[in-house]
């Protein structure tokens, strides 16, 4: 392929161009925006710089709000082609683009960006800490998270979107079967924002491990921690085999290697197992944070402790253990025999006991609490049944005789979105509404906030149920089209029907923000919901050193005791805090990775080479800096104690 | 309960649908190892719709019981640890149910994966299907004759598919005869199925493989066996053999009507196996390749195309 002929899009359309000029468009007018209010300043300063994990919170989350639209608007484009038999909305390789994007951007980039906004946000605070342990790292895992993102969602632009499924499997992403740079996005993307989480990871370990409050012994974490803890060992273990498969394709891909090709000893099943042996954890990195979540909200709603918290904690170790000996369950129809898949299929149920563990132990918070169903308690209910029905058709699925039935059908599609939307986006939204006082100081609508729950989770069940039975029916996953006389129509028709309800969901979710943004009241107190942890123990806004003494814990609801039990939280007087400074070197060398993506993906090696020394400075220029950061004098904490509304207990 | 009778219809609704006047696919099976698959499907929902009835009963029970609108102002819960006899149970039932699906699974497993019960006394029809971008070539050695994205397979004998790609993954799956099986460039995978009826079946590549996926499908027609040596003895008198030329134009990206040919492509092109295959580490191999390619047809230049 000629040099320049790499950048245009393989298969352009009317709405591929609008979407460059709207991408032109919006770029000017962020542009012009920030230049007219003189912004650039506030913006590099409190932002680009800014090493606050709560910041960095924020930042995720808006960009995993963000994304989620982008996901979405695939979706929502992914259903309209198949409402109708033979439609000719989208032809065969937009298609092909589409649910690839979709996939990836829904979980590397929404899905992900959205739990390490939570993780950010709410950990250190649980743990009574000031920060993360290594809070300049935490903005380089941001900036690699963000400028990853870019690359990968600039690619529908210029040269092409991936094409081989979010699987990207080989030989079909190889240089033979895929010749746009599409798939180079996607290896580089992905590469790019994994550093970031592998080095969330080890951040976040070392935070929870060295960094918790005096008293706060393992067995006294919120449940939230625990999962967080246990869900960064996942991403320790699992992420480096990502990074290893992703390298093995970009050389097969950029230098001609031949670990995944159809010739010259190259072995297709590589890819496969290697994908898998990350990506099935990588469901647990999801769903994990997830179930801590739930954890937290439903003691609050139900005004009791956490039934079985040792039950708890034992359950989410088994299932990270669990997570890394199933991955074959994912090509049980590789012909491996049936010793091999034996031996799957029952580790893969096996998962079940702990799910339903810690599903029984939800159930039994209730049992003589006092329920009260906020929009947070509602997704929680509501993720209990849909992620039940879920669970159950992945048991399924793990019997791996029948797995050769629904095996890359409808059925399979139906099973993981029905895990993964009350798991993990009803999980995100409930957190979202949780936390959102905390975050910004007032409370999110709840009549809209609801009016979003019933539209998102009735929305879910009329999109996914029917791909049971039209699965059941041998339609396979990943056709753009099918004829009339299989009879799938009107399944894909109620499919569309509940894809626009979740929609709609998801704009309710955003016109919630900008009304409570408009006309909620400021006057709430910094504990709005009568939780339980020690993120409500501190004031709102939450001051840059998070608590002016560090808490002193005595159980896993320190918070709770310290309202009902007389437990002092808070001995001792001010001290001098110790601060880390902010720095830009995160943002820049992230934005240097980017152009090094962009170089690599269209194999412009001169550039490559410059962006490639530059990574090198900044390494270096942190190397040799002298940074010892800065401290906040008593007065000063005293001051802004008082202004926040006085000491704290 | 009116909430758990309206749930049971439910159940009953969806078994309806199921298992109804016109039923799914995988539920309609025409030979014996899609019937074991189907039977294991309709076992493990029976057993999950117990833990979902199971779960929403609790669920509702709690939630109509401890509503805070339903209590004193001043009630103020309890604090519970947790219970060793209620933890027990939820432990229990699980595991008792996990091991019941196990056994279930994996004594289905080696039936999908050896010869179909009540065929072993006959050999099994070996039928060599070779996925190509966007294609399906079904080999039958033993008959010396070859069709393109069209099977017939005799009834009441146990068939042997012998998989493998010409280029990206892909899966051959026929619902009605049993579940599918993964094709690949670098090995041969073996898929176990046989008819019990006579009819027309659909089949089609099921793991995508890029542009022409959608379309990727042939038809399955099971026959008697009587009819079935009938169409051999016909396909061998009028159609022409598959030279290496033609064979090399048929593996090119695209669709493809259905083909019939008097030879198969096994001899100058031998699936990925034994000697031939991917993965066979050490002694030499590059033998029979060029033999091959030497090997005279007299026939290079028309073949004949049957069509239905």
């Amino acid at each position: 392929m000629d040099f320049f002929d790499r950048f245009a899009i393989p298969h352009p359309s009317p709405v591929i161009y609008a979407s460059m000029v709207a991408i032109a468009l919006t770029l000017v007018a962020i542009v012009a925006g920030v230049t007219y209010t003189k912004k650039w300043g506030y913006l590099w300063r409190e932002w680009l710089t800014t090493v606050d994990h709560k910041r960095i919170g924020m930042m995720y989350l808006i960009s995993a709000l963000l994304m989620l639209f982008r996901g979405g608007a695939d979706a929502i484009m992914m259903r309209a082609q198949t409402a109708l038999p033979e439609n000719t909305l989208l032809d065969s390789q937009h298609y092909n683009e589409i649910f690839t994007t979709h996939g990836v951007v829904m979980i590397i980039f929404m899905a992900m960006a959205f739990i390490m906004a939570l993780m950010n946000f709410v950990v250190p605070l649980q743990i009574g800490a000031r920060d993360v342990a290594f809070p300049r790292l935490n903005a380089l895992s941001f900036w690699l998270y963000f400028w990853g993102a870019m690359l990968f969602n600039i690619s529908f632009v210029i040269g092409g979107s991936p094409d081989a499924g979010w699987t990207s499997y080989f030989p079909l992403a190889g240089n033979e079967f895929s010749q746009s740079v599409g798939t180079n996005y996607y290896m580089i993307a992905i590469q790019i924002a994994g550093l970031g989480t592998l080095i969330t990871g080890i951040n976040f370990i070392v935070t929870i491990l060295k960094m918790r409050a005096p008293g706060m012994k393992l067995m006294k974490m919120p449940m939230f921690t625990w999962s967080a803890l246990i869900t960064n060992l996942i991403i320790v273990f699992a992420f480096p085999v990502l990074t290893v498969a992703l390298a093995m394709g970009t050389i097969d891909r950029l230098f001609g290697g031949n670990f995944f090709t159809t010739t010259d000893g190259g072995m297709d099943m590589l890819w496969a197992n290697l994908f898998w042996v990350w990506g099935h954890p990588e469901v647990y990195i999801l769903i994990l944070p997830a179930f801590g979540i739930y954890s937290e909200i439903i003691p609050t709603f139900a005004r009791r402790n956490l039934y079985g918290y040792k039950s708890m904690v034992a359950s989410i170790v088994l299932i990270s253990v669990l997570s890394f000996v199933v991955w074959v369950h994912h090509f049980f129809t590789m012909g491996q025999g049936a010793m091999v898949n034996s031996i799957f299929s029952i580790t893969t149920m096996a998962i079940a006991i702990p799910t339903g563990i810690k599903i029984f132990n939800w159930l039994f918070t209730l049992w003589k609490g006092k329920i009260t169903i906020t929009v947070p308690m509602l997704y929680s209910l509501g993720f209990i049944p849909i992620f039940t029905i879920g669970g159950v058709t992945g048991v399924m699925l793990g019997m791996s005789a029948a797995d050769y039935q629904y095996h890359n059908t409808m059925f399979l599609v139906a099973h993981f979105h029905l895990v993964i939307i009350p798991g993990v986006v009803f999980a995100m939204l409930a957190g979202l509404t949780y936390w959102w006082p905390k975050m910004f100081g007032f409370m999110l609508n709840e009549r809209i906030g609801k009016l979003s729950f019933w539209l998102i989770s009735i929305g879910t069940c009329v999109a996914f149920f029917p791909m049971f039975i039209s699965g059941l029916d041998g339609q396979a996953r990943r056709m753009y089209t099918y004829s009339e006389a299989t009879g799938f129509g009107i399944w894909n028709m109620i499919s569309f029907v509940g894809a626009i309800m979740l929609a709609a969901g998801f704009v309710t979710i955003v016109y919630n923000i900008y009304y409570s943004t408009r006309y909620a009241s400021r006057d709430i107190s910094s504990d709005p919901w009568d939780a339980r942890s020690l993120e409500w123990a501190t004031h709102t806004p939450v001051p840059d050193y998070n608590f002016a003494i560090t808490p002193q814990v005595n159980s896993s609801e320190a918070f709770w005791d310290s309202k009902k039990n007389g437990h002092k939280l808070f001995p001792g007087n001010y001290k001098e805090i110790h601060m880390p400074n902010n720095s830009g070197v995160p943002f820049i060398m992230s934005a240097i990775f980017f152009v090094l993506g962009f170089a690599l993906v269209f194999s412009i090696w001169i550039l490559a080479v410059i962006a490639l020394l530059g990574i090198f400075a900044c390494l270096a220029h942190r190397s040799f800096e002298q940074d010892h950061g800065y401290h906040i004098p008593v007065e000063e904490v005293k001051e802004t104690e008082e202004k926040l509304g006085g000491a704290r207990q | 309960m009116k909430i758990k009778g309206t749930l049971l219809l439910l159940m009953f609704a969806v078994m309806a649908v199921l298992t109804g006047c016109e039923p799914l696919m995988v539920l309609n099976p025409k030979g014996p190892q899609a019937q074991t698959q189907a039977d294991v499907i309709l076992l493990s929902i029976g057993i999950m719709s117990f833990i979902v009835i199971a779960v929403f009963a609790i669920l509702i029970y709690m939630l109509v019981k401890y509503r805070a609108s339903k209590q004193s102002d001043d009630y103020e819960p309890p604090h519970i640890e947790g219970n060793h006899i209620v933890e027990g149970i939820i432990v229990g039932i699980p595991i008792l149910i996990v091991i019941v699906l196990s056994i279930v699974s994996v004594r289905s497993n080696y039936l999908v994966e050896a010869t179909p019960e009540g065929y072993e006394d006959q050999d099994p029809l070996v039928v060599y299907a070779q996925s190509s971008n966007w294609k399906w070539h079904f080999s039958y050695p033993e008959e010396g004759i070859e069709t393109v994205n069209y099977l017939y397979i005799p009834t009441d004998r146990a068939l042997e598919f012998k998989l493998y790609s010409d280029g990206p993954i892909t899966s051959f799956w026929v619902p009605q005869l049993g579940g599918q099986k993964y094709a690949m460039s670098d090995m041969v995978t073996t898929l176990h199925l046989a008819a019990d009826a006579p009819g027309e079946y659909m089949g089609r590549n099921a793991n995508f493989s890029g542009e022409g996926f959608a379309e990727n499908t042939f038809s399955v027609n099971a026959v008697t066996p009587d009819e079935f040596d009938e169409w051999v003895d016909e396909v061998q008198e009028t159609a022409k053999p598959l030279t290496e030329d033609k064979y090399n134009e048929l593996l090119e990206p695209g669709h493809l009507g259905q083909l019939t040919f008097s030879s198969t492509h096994l001899e100058f092109s031998p699936a990925p196996e034994g000697e031939h295959g991917g993965h066979h580490h050490g002694g030499s191999s590059d033998d029979s390749e060029e033999e091959n390619m030497e090997m005279d047809h007299e026939n290079m230049d028309e073949t004949h195309d049957h069509s239905e």
